[in-house]
């Protein structure tokens, strides 16, 4: 009888609660940010505009396929071991763990590169990080998508040759790299001397000592040797601390190009006017005039949900980034949804072959109000990087102004690099290489 | 043999902003015997506060932006609330501490550190500021033209304004009755307290007197390089100039300041070809190494001698 009781009342109860009892799918995203410290100027923006993404296709589409997003942040301070913490404490959060990485530092992407294959999750480097695990053979976990350090050097050469008149312009011309001495900035190093011996110009390497908020010695350098064009490849501090030093020494602003790390707000607005006239590369353009970022405002900030404390800074360049890295993100869930069932959330593996699938083409980009927003992406299993564009944007003294259309990279030169690294990476550690005709 | 001046001037110039930044460390360590670590976190907040308030006070008291009365009345407040970070820094950090190993106050400054960085941050925001002080930071013609030398107004400006604060802190400490009472602190607490000097008075004068030291340094490398949270990494700058100067000593400051800025100026540029360039940022560490092996307490530091 007490049996009997107990089966009426749970059906009643089932009866009652229905399908609300039911937990509906959710599809988790840590995300390893940095607020605080040094770089939490660029962290802020960067994370607002991913979480005010995401946060817009929930508000907007109900998630992804039915499937709505949550995300938890876990401060790293750009520090790699947090960001090594914040990894593992995220991996085991949300539904079925963390499905993607994206550690927005070079420092711990190297750091957990060998835990995503074990741990099954894919990392996602938008514009920094590892340049040979372009090679999705033998990186078949990780992504540096968009562009990479080696493209973006690559791709300020071809704009440079453009504004000389021809890459045979560049014959005889001589080209300043003042770059943050350490990792980041001697990536550079390699394709530079290539395209230096290919195009028959002088580079000269300067190195600047972190944090760069002393250049003295550097632009006086500069100054004796008078290079025709500066390449500023910085981080932080040091981007405007040059650009006054460049005004104080009398360069022109004008024939400095830096690259995607040194050409936001960020690092224009501390130098006032000394910045007018300088020009940056990006694979992200700053500007609200977007569809994208008008949604965001509709159906976040308009409901007040936005995460911005400042909103001002939406539209700016950081800003703008991070909604690339959120529409990446859900794009790749949407494509693993078409594979693995739509409504439902995808494993880090199930997120793998999503990212591995991706083709945002300009039709594509166009529907989701991100035409010029960013350069059309399409990865396979063999390139994981995708088209390796970058636009020039200049300073005019209060905003970003877009210069150039995609300008392309030296691909065969590149892709070239990129291959045989990876393949000496791979006979280090013992890797086969993908076979990618086999994969689905 | 021009280009070597013109490097040699550039890095006096920048030897006196270490001097200044190294400023606020000696008159902390000359009354309490403390070493502040959070002097980084100090002229962050400062500079931060400053900024904070020119933003602000336009929309509070319906001012114009970018005016004078808007600029000083920032300058106003952002002093005042140094001063007051100061006297509750002696009040909740030192005053409890009292007579401790210098390596305990040692260690709570550490954590002041994150606290000031924190409270700076989480009051006026982690976004990168301007500061406009109204000198442009451009050549002076008149030099370039006579001597091919390029000298910065900016830096020029900037020295003059730290040799001024410098020289006036070192003659109040060596010769005003506050000055004296500081030294007798720094030698012994008991010892002063015994005699009559009130410690706690005298504390709270310093903390606020190295705040404003904070606050000029802050503003100087804010408008030379943006207010942001690399303001903290100026107490880098600060630490082989106090090495080579002494601790205890105000002129020290100055002397190692130039020393440090000239010589890592001339090293970057002269040997840093030769070892892949970038070596300012341990150079004047190696420099300050190498001194302190042949003289232990810096160049104007006290000896000590301890009875055994």
């Amino acid at each position: 009888m007490k049996f009997q009781r107990t089966l009426v009342l749970a059906g009643l109860l089932a009866t009652v609660t229905g399908p609300a009892a039911v937990l509906a799918d959710e599809q988790f995203v840590g995300l390893p940010s940095y607020r605080v410290g040094a770089y939490a100027s660029g962290g802020s923006g960067l994370f607002g505009g991913w979480i005010d993404y995401m946060q817009m296709i929930n508000e907007r589409d109900g998630g992804v396929g039915g499937v709505k997003i949550t995300w938890e942040e876990c401060e790293t301070e750009y520090n790699n071991a947090r960001g090594v913490e914040c990894y593992e404490r995220l991996k085991t959060k949300g539904q079925s763990g963390n499905t993607v990485f994206m550690p927005v530092s070079t420092g711990i992407t190297y750091s957990v590169l060998e835990k995503v294959p074990q741990d099954k999750i894919p990392m996602v480097t938008i514009g920094y990080g590892r340049t040979d695990a372009a090679d999705g053979r033998v990186f078949p976990w990780v992504f540096p998508m968009i562009t990479t350090y080696w493209s973006q050097a690559s791709g300020i050469i071809n704009y440079i040759g453009t504004k000389e008149g021809g890459m045979d312009k560049l014959k005889g011309k001589k080209i300043a790299l003042l770059y943050h001495d350490s990792a980041y900035g001697k990536e550079s190093h390699a394709i530079l001397d290539k395209l230096a011996a290919k195009h028959g110009f002088e580079v000269t390497k300067i190195a600047v000592a972190h944090p760069g908020n002393e250049q003295q010695s550097q632009w006086l350098q500069i100054r004796q040797q008078r290079p025709d064009y500066v390449i500023l490849w910085g981080w932080g501090v040091m981007n405007p601390t040059a650009l006054k030093s460049a005004a104080k020494t009398g360069f022109p602003r004008e024939k400095m190009v830096g690259v995607w790390w040194s050409g936001a707000e960020e690092d224009t607005v501390p130098a006032g006017d000394a910045a007018k006239g300088f020009t940056a590369a990006g694979f992200n353009v700053a500007g609200s005039n977007y569809p994208v970022i008008q949604d965001i405002q509709k159906f976040v900030y308009g409901k007040n949900k936005g995460n911005m404390e400042d909103k001002s800074r939406v539209g700016s360049v950081y800003y703008n980034r991070g909604v690339v890295h959120g529409m990446i993100t859900v794009e790749a869930i949407r494509k693993a949804q078409e594979k693995y069932g739509k409504g439902k959330a995808m494993n880090g593996e199930q997120m793998r072959w999503g990212f591995e699938n991706l083709n945002l083409d300009d039709k594509r980009l166009a529907a989701m109000g991100a035409t010029g927003f960013m350069p059309p992406l399409k990865i396979t299993c063999a390139d994981h990087e995708g088209p390796g564009k970058v636009k020039f944007q200049q300073w005019d003294g209060t905003k970003w102004k877009v210069l150039t259309d995609w300008v392309d990279s030296d691909r065969a030169l590149v892709r070239g690099m990129i291959e045989e690294s990876a393949a000496a990476y791979a006979k280090e550690k013992g890797i086969t290489p993908r076979d990618c005709s086999k994969e689905g | 043999m021009q280009f070597f001046f013109e490097v040699l001037i550039g890095g006096l110039l920048s030897g006196v902003l270490y001097s200044l930044v190294a400023l606020g460390f000696v008159l902390i360590y000359k009354a309490s015997g403390v070493f502040n670590f959070a002097q980084g976190a100090m002229v962050f907040f400062a500079a931060l506060t400053f900024v904070g308030f020119q933003e602000v006070l336009p929309g509070w008291l319906g001012l114009e932006p970018g005016s004078a009365v808007v600029f000083w009345l920032a300058f106003v407040l952002a002093l005042a609330s140094m001063v007051v970070l100061g006297l509750l820094t002696e009040r909740v950090v030192l005053r409890p501490l009292v007579n401790q190993p210098h390596i305990t106050l040692f260690m709570a400054t550490i954590g002041l550190t994150f606290l000031v960085e924190g409270i700076a941050q989480g009051i006026w925001g982690a976004n990168v500021r301007g500061l406009d002080l109204g000198i442009v930071d451009e050549p002076i013609e008149w030099l370039m033209d006579r001597s091919g030398i390029l000298v910065s107004k900016f830096d020029l400006f900037a020295a003059a304004a730290a040799g001024v604060l410098v020289t006036s802190l070192a003659l109040f400490f060596q010769y005003t009755r506050i000055g004296r009472a500081l030294r007798a602190v720094a030698d012994d607490h008991q010892a002063a307290l015994s005699i009559g000097i009130p410690l706690q008075h005298i504390w709270g004068i310093v903390w606020g007197v190295a705040g404003f030291v904070a606050l000029v340094a802050g503003m100087i490398w804010g408008a030379r390089n943006g207010v942001q949270f690399a303001l903290t990494f100026t107490a880098l700058k600060a630490l082989p100039v106090l090495i080579l100067g002494g601790f205890t000593s105000v002129p020290g400051a100055i002397v190692g300041g130039l020393i440090i800025g000239a010589s890592e100026k001339l090293a970057e540029v002269y040997i840093g070809p030769m070892v892949g360039g970038g070596i300012e940022s341990w150079f004047p560490y190696m420099l300050a190494l190498a001194f302190l092996l042949v003289r232990p307490e810096g160049l104007f530091g006290e000896r000590h001698i301890d009875r055994v």
